[in-house]
This record gives structure tokens, C-alpha cells and sequence, in this order.
């Protein structure tokens, strides 16, 4: 498992999601199989045909003090949580700032910024917009923040890739402290587009579930019975680090960033690819950029967002490249899908499994779809084995982005 | 009826706080905002036009930047 490149390593996580306010709630949460949805009871609910949403467990505004928050768009307000998580868990007391970097990305932007400042601007004048709008509403907005927070000066980046966004701003991270711009980079996606635009919109393409009445029962990957997915929100974070830097400081590492492909479908600007070409190419990739092979894939936190189009045929793309004996996770069937926010997330969830050495299940899936063939961690978590494994987290998004990141334990 | 100087004053310390954080204790007469209360050009917008809603005046840009001190809105506001 060596390619001579400088080695990455994990040494700090935070999140804040559907199932907990930080990461260690959300993942008892997730191992305990529960479901972060629930109905949406705000007064607009009759305007959309989706009546439920995966929203936070904890509101940020709980968190943040109000001067901050105010001026802070919702997906930033994830972000800053998640990062000062993340940041406090690495517990680095001191980092040169021109070897520092952020990559945070969110798939939206600001979007509920944008809508509710057209209102003001409509209902009451210019005069009357926040002169904090255009910072809330810039997709970079977060990790200009998240920068400004932690003195970064090497960079401050922010990917856009729709559903791929948190896995590429990782991918991006792993490639900054690999060409030397950086020793750590606080990496990561973050969303808050739980708004009826955006239902609407989603529902207009016929992607999101309309299972009304039975919302914990509505994200289930790979089931038949599956009708679209649970739109979600939050954000998740890394603190990657060259391993050098952490050893010096004599950090905990949680895993080794090992490697990121990246791949296009160049097929649909909203559907998969239906042989999983660019889904294989991506995964191959990975595998290639992190010295892996795909016996040494132990474990899988699959995209998997409970649509009937793309479900299947990236388990066909698992199994091409991977083999089918790695354990496959579909945790979106938990929390929702947090599109920019996914890869964030999921990539916490897959350090955390190598870590613990358990791969989360899979909720809801109670007839399996034809053509999965391989092993999929339903109900129960189940144990991953002792030694050196690796793992991969896959994230695709609408542009045909296709982005598979590979962890190893230590 | 006219407010009060001391009115004022609490009026002005409510919305820097709501604004900034900054208690609203801190904020006395003689203080500027940029020097001593380390509030920024784009937090001094949100406060004119609360200010604005607050005291029912309006603040004209090229008057804003004459109100450094807590003393120039009070004496602004009061005029």
C-alpha cells in the first residue's frame, strides 16, 4: 500500500446531521439504525408533494452565538459547527498559517439567503438587504469563514460538484498536502436547502420520494420498493494532515487518507450511466492513486441515495472493480441526502467504520432490488476485520461527477 | 415627543448588541465604534438601518461616515 507520494492522515472529525449535533451522537445514532426524518410541519408543506425532510437534529442557531449566526448563511452555519469540531478534535495547538488550507464546498450555496433577500429586496427596498447577503449567499462563503476562523493562508477552495461536492473538496484537500502546498487542510461539504424551491424543483425531475405516509420508511437504498430520495442537511468535516506534520506533533490519527479518483460520466446532466463506466473509472482510480487493490477493500459507504436509476448500477460498478466481498453501507437510508454535505458526511462515517472497525447498516431495505450482488450491510452494523483494511467512500452528483475517496486504517 | 438622551443611548446599546454582541453596557457615549468597539463598516450598515427602523430617522450614506462616536448617532437622532 505505497505509491511514494506523501501519506495523508485523519486526525480530526466533526459533523452536524440529521441523527446528532455532533459526531458522536450521530454515530450512535446511525449504529443504533435510526431514522433522522421527520414530517415537515412548516406552513409551506402544502405548496410541495413531499411532506417530509432529514433536517438537522440540532438547529445551529442553538449553537452559535446570535451575532454570529445572523450573518452567517444556513449551510455556513453547518459548516462553522462541523469545522469547530473538527478543528478542536485535531487539537492542534499550533500550525504555521501559510501551511494551512481549507476546501469546503456545498453543492447550493446559499440558497435560502438568496430567496429570502429577494423577498426583502422586493417587499422593502435595497436599503433594506443585510449587507451580509452576498457573503451568505456565495457557495465559497463557508469556507472563507471556516478560514478566516482557523488563520488558513496556504488556500481557501471551494468545490462545486452537486451531490459530489464534500468527497471532491476532500480529493482536493489529500491533493494539496500531496504537492506541498499545505501540512493540514480542513476539508469537507455542508447544505441547508430544505426549502420549497427546492422540493419543488427536485420533485419536478420525479427524484424525491413521495412516501408521505411513512417518512423514516422513505430512503431505502437498493430496496424495490425505493421511490426517490430524502433530501437532508448539515455538514461533515476532516482535518487531513500529512503524516509527517502529525507524527511531529504526536496526533491521533483515525485513518489514512489514502487516495481519491475522480472520474465524468459525460452521458446526462441529471441521470447515471447506466453501464457505471464513469462510476468504475472513478473507483479504479482510487484504488490506482492510493496503492490499493480491491482485495484490500473491506468496506463500502456507497452513494446509493434511494433513486431507482442509480441505486444498482453502482453496486454492478462495486463489483467489477472491487469485488463483491467488501461490507457496502447505504447510510443515507438514515440521514437523508445532504447532496454538497454528502461526501462530508459519509466520509466521517467511513473513517469512523475502519476506525471501529464497523460498517454501519442499511435501513429500510426489505426486498432487496434484482441485480445487487453484492454485500449489503442491512439492518444490523456488522463487524469489519482486524489487520489492514481500506475502505471507500463513493459520491456522484448531477453534472455527472463521479468521485470515489479511499481510506486506510492504521 | 422627543426621547431622552439616556433613551437613545439604550436604543443604540439593544441594537449593537443584537448586531455584534457586544454588551450593551459597553456601549457609552464617548466610544467609537470602529476604534473601541471593533464593529466593522458592513455591521455599522446593519445598525444605521436598525437604527433607521428604531428611531424612525433616516441615516444618508454620506452621513453615515460621519457618526464615529456613540455621541454623533445620539446627537444625529436627537436633531
Amino acid at each position: 500500500m505505497s505509491t511514494g507520494q506523501v501519506r495523508v492522515v485523519v486526525t480530526g472529525l466533526g459533523a452536524t446531521t440529521p441523527l446528532g449535533g455532533d459526531v458522536a451522537s450521530t454515530w450512535s445514532a446511525l449504529l443504533a439504525g435510526q431514522s433522522g426524518v421527520r414530517d415537515i410541519t412548516e406552513d409551506w408543506v402544502d405548496s410541495v408533494p413531499v411532506k417530509f425532510a432529514a433536517f438537522a437534529a440540532v438547529d445551529p442557531t442553538e449553537v452559535l452565538p446570535r451575532p454570529e449566526a445572523r450573518r452567517l448563511d444556513r449551510a455556513e452555519q453547518f459548516a462553522l459547527v462541523a469545522a469547530r469540531e473538527a478543528w478542536a478534535h485535531a487539537a492542534i495547538d499550533k500550525v504555521d498559517p501559510e501551511r494551512l488550507g481549507v476546501v469546503v464546498g456545498s453543492g447550493i450555496g446559499g440558497i435560502t439567503t438568496i430567496l429570502a433577500a429577494y423577498d426583502t429586496f422586493k417587499e422593502k427596498g435595497w436599503q433594506r438587504l443585510s449587507p451580509f447577503t452576498v457573503p451568505m449567499l456565495m457557495p465559497n462563503g463557508a469556507a472563507g469563514w471556516i478560514g478566516i476562523e482557523v488563520g488558513a493562508r496556504a488556500g481557501v477552495h471551494a468545490t462545486v460538484s452537486a451531490c459530489a461536492t464534500g468527497a471532491e473538496s476532500i480529493g482536493y484537500a489529500i491533493e494539496m498536502i500531496r504537492s506541498g502546498r499545505a501540512d493540514v487542510v480542513v476539508a469537507g461539504g455542508t447544505e441547508a436547502a430544505i426549502h420549497p424551491l427546492n422540493i419543488g424543483s427536485f420533485a419536478a425531475m420525479r427524484a424525491m420520494s413521495t412516501r408521505n405516509d411513512e417518512p423514516q420508511r422513505a430512503s431505502r437504498p437498493w430496496d424495490k420498493g425505493r421511490d426517490g430520495f430524502v433530501l437532508g442537511e448539515g455538514s461533515g468535516i476532516l482535518v487531513l494532515e500529512s503524516e509527517e506534520h502529525a507524527r511531529t506533533r504526536g496526533a491521533t490519527i483515525y485513518a489514512v487518507a489514502a487516495g481519491v479518483g475522480y472520474s465524468a460520466d459525460a452521458h446526462h446532466i441529471a441521470q447515471p450511466e447506466p453501464t457505471g463506466a464513469g462510476v468504475m473509472l472513478a473507483m479504479r482510480r482510487a484504488l490506482e492513486n492510493s496503492g490499493l487493490t480491491g482485495g484490500d477493500i473491506k468496506h463500502v459507504n456507497a452513494h446509493s441515495t434511494s433513486t431507482p436509476a442509480g441505486d444498482v448500477v453502482e453496486t454492478v460498478a462495486i463489483k467489477k472493480v472491487i469485488g463483491d466481498h467488501p461490507l457496502v453501507s447505504g447510510t443515507k437510508s438514515m440521514t437523508g441526502h445532504l447532496l454538497g454535505g454528502a461526501g462530508g458526511i459519509e466520509s466521517v462515517f467511513t473513517v469512523l467504520a475502519l476506525h471501529e472497525r464497523i460498517a454501519p447498516g442499511t435501513i429500510n431495505v426489505d426486498d432487496l432490488d434484482d441485480g445487487v450482488e453484492v454485500d449489503i450491510v442491512r439492518a444490523e452494523p456488522r463487524a469489519l476485520p482486524a489487520g489492514q483494511i481500506a475502505a471507500i467512500n463513493n459520491s456522484f452528483g448531477f453534472g455527472g461527477h463521479d468521485v470515489a475517496v479511499a481510506f486506510t486504517s492504521i | 415627543m422627543a426621547l431622552t438622551e439616556q433613551e437613545i443611548l439604550a436604543g443604540i446599546g439593544k441594537i449593537v448588541n443584537e448586531i455584534t454582541g457586544i454588551p450593551a453596557s459597553e456601549v457609552t457615549p464617548e466610544k467609537s465604534f470602529v476604534d473601541d468597539l471593533d464593529i466593522d463598516s458592513l455591521s455599522m450598515v446593519e445598525i444605521a438601518v436598525a437604527a433607521q427602523d428604531e428611531f424612525g430617522v433616516e441615516i444618508p450614506d454620506d452621513q453615515l461616515k460621519h457618526l464615529k462616536n456613540v455621541k454623533d448617532v445620539i446627537n444625529f437622532i436627537q436633531n
